[in-house]
């Protein structure tokens, strides 16, 4: 035996030993079995034999061999056509450290949203990373993530993102700039950085902030202003008005038995929502046997999600809620004055009162700050704090000054330099600022982003930014855990991170973003270069999140003040405005990733649009209202939004639930320089917005415009939601019932199905002798977050396929959360449910097929076979749940070179005529299959993770093997709240629903709350 | 065989004799100068043809979501004109087949362009179904049974199978049944045609017939075995048709009803598309001879007969729907009269409930204006009742969440519109090139002819 053999991986004994330890990292063999399976070891015994013994074993190989063997006869006889590079190249000769082709990698890291890290594990594929799922140990991500966490791989892969350094729109090195900027920043040195003006998002980075100190320790003239379109300044005012300084609520949901939201939308607009959803829903998952949950009341003067899942929801416009603040706080003695009195406010004091320290009041940041303060006084006098409330540090760096401020001083003149980071303020900023035309004021002006946008066409320099997934950072959580944010590829496009780009004023070096990064937590966790840091380091950046970086509670208390006393002047009767960050593009950051805006918004069920939101009645007043739905899209009547002389144009849309005389638009659509994805979208509610009405203003007027507009709907709309409510009732699609008549029978919701008997069926049922899959989900838990949604499409590479063909009901999504009403318009009860496909034991698909493309598995699953599909329908049309979907036309982009990289390598990316639906993440299962079986075990419990279950924060959803009494997902079905989805049809649904729980209080009356009836 | 009372109109023209009759009708290929109107059907026929052409190069290119289809309507203008077109062709077979065992001499004047028109209208309704797959390059030969390297058999619970079997085995068997019945024509034609060419085209399709009495006998055993064939296709084909829907779940589609009641219809729309093309065509080539008012006294009889047994259909549906108390089945009802697409209900009662009990009076049967205006009307009630049998039943199924709206694009008219070009285009040839009245069966309608039969 010679080491001839084996030219590829020189095997030495030293080299064996070694292997298990895999270098660096000290790891101990736990037998020789372990060490003998070493890539080394195998090889080594393998190649004892002559080196083509093992190529001739398979065909293939033999193949290879005649193909080389003609080629190279081919070759002798001509003169090559093809060039070998020049310069030596090496294949894999030594694979690198746990890099196994074809099986994933995963990375923590974090992904900021709104300046806020969320903690996530990014899955990488040979290198490129492909799907993101929620760190587990990251205290404000626990494992899940939201919609904007999923979508923050195709943010990475965008087309669209700017390539190069722009001067004047003219092509340039970054070379140039920096010659540009070290000649500019001369005078400005001089001057101790005076005209300097730095503009840029919300700054949890530590790394950064310390840059901040170094800029300014260079140039302490020199300004940083960070600000949001879709700002917590009401929050941070409110806190300073109640406490004397900016603190922080950090809501602890799961001890709050009773919450008010004072219109906080902790489910989809709050730094610390995935937490929050978690607890609140852990709250809600009843067992019927032992009934008890939480009660949340919400305030709220645009309908959403967290309404939706209230118990009780009172639809007041955004003006009016102070009132009703100021009149719950007087209900529970506290001095406050200015209530104005509501037939829910003595009930609801009383229910907080008895609750004491287990309630909480928590107001959004869209409500004044006053109403914040009343919370906080409330929060304090019911003795929550604490309990169900603490308070810290905010997580975010202060501001030099606001944008008004800064935009005070480009009128003046006195900015010579202004520096946008990460922010599109030409776009967003308030209207009354005049934003774009104190820009051209500014001698230079330079911006720094991820795409060419509206600022960037504005600005003379403009630079290319490198993804969070690209580049070294770091960035806190709400509650002020840092995580080290680490790339997982190599910049695309060749952009620069935030800390390289500051870097540049401060040194005028290059120090990569690593070093910065490194350097600064080399500061913070001591030990120099030394093993304990590298150790800490290591750790951290393994874990996703930097161990005691977490905000100590503060004890503060309140202290009344004038916000206490009445306000001047009472309500202001007449129509007002709501703006809301929208639930898929947010602000408008995210117009062009097409998965947000695909994303069917929660209750209106909208893509692709924002639209003038008002309630049944308000729109009655327009006169002549009309939505109706075609083929081709619904058509909706446009209204002509008139808010202190400037108009907009929108789409009408009429929204249950909405509070009267009010209109709610949506921040982030009539982007003009999104991409080619998000130009044109919708219309811009920062025409109207002003730095005064910045969540609401009165003084609006509405009126029809005459012209109509195509919308592109993914459900039923108000026309016909009666009917459709009706017939949902009547279906038992929805089953719930209040928590006290889940109290007097558990049972309640089996009486209101008719499950027929098994063998009444014509087919013989299968049999399942091994596993068998199934899911739950838990309609009580469920909030309707969507993130279920975009995980699946990232996951199994769904396609997106543009407002035209959602407008015609086309549209991709292999989970969808339907949205179902109950009770008047006015305020109706609002369900969320999930829904995928059913995978039927006696499935109506599988019997149309007629060529056999949908077939039954022996586990249970339904499985769809693309290469066979031949695209008739017919299965399509006999699914009861219409969970199919079909490619009406190549939907999937097959020509885009980072979308490949961005494609789920196991999943197959589908093409024209096939149809296609949820699969229970097959290849999930198959992995875990392979694992198991290689290791010689049975799958465990909760090994095989969907992708809407892994993300969803509510942990709503369950999924695995159904034979196993002892599985999670055996024991959810097991409970009396579980029942199948049309389940007279004999379908058996593998995948059940566990009905929804109220919880609402006897005494606030309400027409939601009138008794239901089922059949 | 009884003989007609002279009072009555007649099937066959007083006056004729043999020659006549197949001057007559061989002029029309032969000799006679093509009429102005047939250039213009033509014309009318091959401009759409073209448009279905075209649509197809699109369809091919982009896919069938150039028509309205969506989640929840699988299913539309393609389906609908497949049963439609599957519709109208059986009136082919049963004027050939069924009244040929039952002796009904008056089909003998009207056999030959009914089996013809059955033949085209197959071949329309046969495109359908290839057209409206996802993937037709594949799906045109894998829903076909045969031994191949996968290891794969289509799956025979699909009713999409059946379909195959049955729309094949139809067309196959109305080919050959017309081919036969053409052949002592053929023969008629080449024996008449002036030219080497025509001559020789006529005496390769004539397959060396020469009349002679074991020819004869051979035919009419031949003939009477396809008619044999033929009669229980009349009834399979559609009934197989409407499995798709009734094997399916989809409420208003779920109904053991549907077998017979789409079986009348079928030969309801067959009789009213005989109609529509057999009266411009006696007027165009003057015929009223052959096909007189008695033949159009007859359809219309017929007509009002199977339009009894479809309204009876609508009847029973929605009975059923109501007696049964199946929420789903409520709905349905409820949705399919007043739902968003009520108006094609009511349009659709109008066309095949109302229009039709005209046939109860002389008056209307015997006028052709008045018989050709109900034979369109019916044409177009049909049409409605597959309309309202597959998009209104797909569009509010189950899961109210998932109910959608089907609004028809440019291109599912212009492949419909285009069906109807390519049926017109091989009408107007056939009538050209073949005669369109079977010579030798009128020619036994005669007296003289009826004189030997009795003698013999």
């Amino acid at each position: 035996m010679s080491h001839d053999h084996i030219p590829a991986v020189p095997v030495t004994l030293e080299g064996v030993r070694r292997r298990p330890g895999g270098g660096a990292q000290r790891r101990y063999w736990k037998s020789l079995d372990e060490l003998a399976e070493t890539p080394g070891f195998l090889e080594f015994l393998h190649r004892e034999f002559p080196e083509q013994a093992s190529s001739f074993e398979d065909a293939k190989g033999r193949r290879e061999f005649l193909t080389l063997m003609g080629a190279s006869l081919a070759l002798a006889g001509l003169t090559a056509c093809t060039k070998q590079p020049e310069e030596t190249i090496f294949p894999y000769v030594r694979q690198p450290e746990h890099m196994v082709p074809g099986r994933p990698l995963f990375f923590a890291t974090a992904a900021s949203h709104d300046g806020y890290a969320r903690g996530i594990l990014v899955e990488s594929n040979e290198g490129r990373p492909t799907k993101i799922e929620g760190n587990p140990d990251h205290p404000q991500s626990l494992g899940a993530t939201d919609v904007f966490g999923q979508a923050h791989v195709l943010g990475l892969y965008d087309p669209d993102r700017s390539g190069t350094v722009r001067h004047l729109g003219q092509e340039r090195t970054w070379g140039a700039f920096r010659a540009a900027l070290g000649q500019a920043l001369e005078p400005l040195g001089e001057a101790g950085g005076a005209g300097l003006r730095i503009l840029s998002g919300r700054m949890t980075s530590p790394t950064l902030a310390a840059q901040r100190e170094a800029l300014r320790a260079e140039l302490p003239e020199a300004q940083w202003v960070s600000w949001e379109p879709a700002d917590r300044d009401n929050v941070r005012a409110g806190a300073t008005l109640a406490f004397g300084e900016a603190v922080e609520p950090q809501y602890r949901f799961e001890n709050a038995d009773v919450i008010l939201s004072l219109e906080a939308d902790f489910v989809s607009s709050h730094p610390a929502s995935l937490r929050l959803v978690r607890e609140y829903a852990a709250r809600r998952k009843v067992d019927p046997l032992k009934p008890e949950m939480n009660r949340l009341y919400v305030v709220e003067g645009s309908p959403t999600s967290t309404g939706a899942s209230a118990d009780h929801r009172l639809a007041l416009k955004s003006s009016a809620i102070e009132g009703f603040a100021r009149a719950v706080a007087a209900g529970l003695g506290i001095g406050v004055e200015g209530g104005v009195d509501h037939p829910w406010v003595a009930p609801l004091a009383k229910d907080l009162e008895r609750a004491g320290a287990r309630a909480i009041v928590l107001a959004g940041e869209t409500q004044p700050p006053a109403v914040h303060a009343i919370a906080h006084a409330i929060n304090e006098a019911l003795g929550a704090v604490g309990t169900t409330v603490v308070y810290t540090e905010p997580a975010d760096a202060a501001s030099d000054g606001t944008l008004q401020d800064l935009v005070a001083d480009m009128n003046a003149g006195r900015v010579e330099m202004l520096v946008v980071t990460g922010a599109n303020p030409v776009y967003a900023a308030p209207a009354d600022l005049g934003f774009a035309e104190a820009l051209e004021r500014v001698p230079l002006r330079i911006h720094h982003g991820l795409y060419l946008d509206e600022t960037a066409v504005l600005c003379q320099w403009h630079l290319p930014a490198a993804h969070p997934l690209e580049s070294w950072s770091d960035a806190r959580a709400a509650c002020g855990t840092v995580s080290i944010v680490q790339p997982l590829i190599a910049p695309l496009y060749g952009g620069l991170s935030i800390h390289e780009l500051v870097a540049a004023f401060i040194e005028g070096s290059e120090p990569k973003g690593y070093e910065i990064v490194r350097e600064h937590w080399m500061d913070v966790l001591g030990g120099g270069e030394g093993d304990d840091f590298e150790k800490a380091w290591s750790r951290a950046l393994h874990d996703g999140v930097v161990a005691g970086t977490a905000f100590e509670e503060k004890a503060v208390s309140v202290t009344v003040g004038d916000w206490a006393r009445a306000p001047e002047g009472g309500p202001t009767p007449g129509l007002e405005i709501a703006f809301r960050a929208d639930h898929g593009v947010f602000d408008g950051r995210f117009a062009n990733l097409g998965w947000l805006q695909e994303l069917p918004r929660p209750l209106t069920k909208l893509t692709w649009d924002n639209a003038a939101l008002m309630s049944p009645a308000t729109a009655q007043k327009l006169g002549g209202f009309r939505t109706v739905e075609t083929g081709a899209g619904h058509v909706t009547d446009v209204v002509e939004l008139r808010l202190g002389g400037r108009v907009l144009k929108a789409p009408g849309w009429i929204l249950p639930g909405h509070p009267d005389d009010s209109v709610t638009l949506h921040l982030g659509y009539g982007r003009t320089r999104a991409g080619r994805v998000g130009d044109g979208a919708g219309s811009n509610a920062y025409a109207l917005r002003t730095s005064q009405a910045r969540w609401f203003g009165t003084g609006l007027e509405v009126a029809r415009t005459g012209e109509t507009m195509l919308m592109a709907c993914t459900q039923d709309h108000w026309t016909i939601e009666n009917t459709a409510n009706q017939a949902a009732a009547d279906r038992h699609i929805v089953r719930s019932a209040t928590l006290d008549e889940v109290a007097a029978d558990p049972h309640v919701f089996e009486h209101m199905g008719h499950e027929p008997k098994p063998e009444l069926s014509m087919y013989p049922p299968h049999e399942y002798p091994g596993r068998a899959w199934g899911m739950a989900i838990d309609m009580s838990a469920c909030v309707g977050c969507n993130a279920c949604v975009t995980a699946c499409q990232s996951e199994n590479n769904v396609p997106v396929v543009g407002k035209e063909q959602v407008g015609r009901g086309r549209e991709m999504h292999w989970i969808r959360v339907d949205r179902y009403y109950q009770g008047p318009p006015e305020s109706p009860e609002t369900f969320h449910q999930p829904i995928v496909c059913m995978h039927c034991e006696q499935a109506p698909c599988e019997v149309v097929c007629p060529v056999a493309a949908t077939v039954h598995s022996e586990e249970g699953l339904n499985e769809m076979v693309y290469n066979r599909c031949v695209g008739t329908r017919y299965c399509s049309n006999n699914c009861p749940y219409k969970v199919r979907r079909f490619n009406f036309f190549l939907y999937q982009d097959w020509d885009t070179p980072t979308f490949k990289m961005m494609r789920n390598p196991e999943v197959t990316v589908r093409s024209r005529g096939v149809m296609e639906k949820c699969t229970y993440c097959v290849q999930r299962i198959s992995r875990a299959r392979i694992d198991s079986g290689n290791e010689g075990r049975p799958i465990r419990d909760g090994e095989i993770r969907t992708a809407c279950e892994a993300a969803c924060p509510a942990q709503a959803i369950v999924f695995g093997d159904v034979n196993d009494p002892e599985s999670n997902v055996s024991k959810w079905k097991a409970s009396p709240r579980n029942y199948g989805l049309l389940e007279e049809l004999q379908t058996r649904p593998r995948t059940t629903y566990l009905a929804a729980v109220r919880n609402p209080n006897p005494e606030i009356p309400s027409e939601a709350s009138s008794p239901r009836h089922h059949g | 065989m009884a003989s007609t009372p002279h009072s009555e109109p007649q099937i066959i023209a007083p006056g004729h004799t043999f020659a006549t009759v197949t001057d007559k009708i061989a002029s029309i290929v032969l000799l006679k100068k093509t009429p102005y109107g047939w250039f213009v059907g033509l014309a009318v026929g091959f401009g759409l043809l073209n448009l279905l052409l075209v649509s197809l190069a699109w369809l091919l290119i982009r896919g069938v979501g150039i028509w309205g289809l969506n989640i929840p309507i699988g299913w539309a203008f393609a389906i609908i004109n497949f049963v439609w077109w599957i519709g109208i062709g059986h009136a082919g077979t049963l004027i050939s087949a069924i009244l040929l065992l039952l002796r009904q001499q008056w089909r003998m004047s009207i056999n030959r362009f009914a089996e013809a028109m059955t033949l085209f209208a197959v071949a329309c309704a046969g495109l359908f179904p290839i057209i409206h797959m996802g993937r037709p390059w594949v799906g045109m030969y894998w829903l076909f049974p045969y031994p191949n390297t996968m290891g794969l058999w289509p799956n025979f619970k699909s009713p999409l199978i059946w379909d195959v079997f049955a729309v094949s085995t139809y067309a196959l068997v109305s080919l050959m049944f017309w081919f036969v019945g053409l052949i002592p024509d053929l023969a008629t034609l080449r024996d008449r045609a002036e030219g080497r060419t025509r001559k020789w085209i006529y005496g390769v399709l004539a397959m060396g017939w020469r009349g002679s009495a074991r020819h004869w006998h051979n035919y009419e055993t031949a003939y009477l075995i396809l008619a044999g064939l033929a009669t229980p296709l009349v009834v399979s084909v559609h009934t197989v048709v409407s499995f798709d829907f009734a094997v399916a779940t989809v409420p208003g589609w779920h109904a053991t009803i549907f077998p017979p009641y789409f079986v009348a219809g079928a030969i309801y729309a067959g009789f009213a598309m005989v109609l529509t093309l057999a009266i411009p065509l006696r007027k165009l080539y003057g015929l009223e001879d052959f096909i007189t008012t008695k033949h159009l006294e007859n359809m219309g009889k017929v007509l009002l007969a199977t339009s009894l047994i479809v309204v009876y259909g609508y009847a029973i549906e929605a009975f059923m729907a109501w007696y049964s108390g199946n929420t789903f089945e409520r709905f349905m009802l409820w949705n399919r009269m007043f739902g968003p697409y009520g108006w094609t209900y009511w349009v659709l009662l109008l066309c095949n409930l109302a229009t039709p009990q005209l046939m109860w009076f002389k008056r209307f049967r015997t006028s052709v204006p008045w018989l050709f205006a109900v034979a369109m009307v019916v044409n177009v009630g049909m049409w409605l009742e597959r309309f309202v049998i597959v998009v209104t039943s797909l569009h509010r199924d189950f899961v109210p969440s998932s109910w959608g709206m089907y609004s028809p694009t440019f291109w599912d008219w212009a492949t419909f519109l285009g069906t109807i070009g390519l049926f017109l285009t091989l009408f107007f040839l056939f009538i050209r090139l073949l005669p369109a009245i079977s010579i030798f069966e009128m020619r036994t309608l005669l007296p003289g002819a009826r004189i030997e039969e009795d003698e013999a």
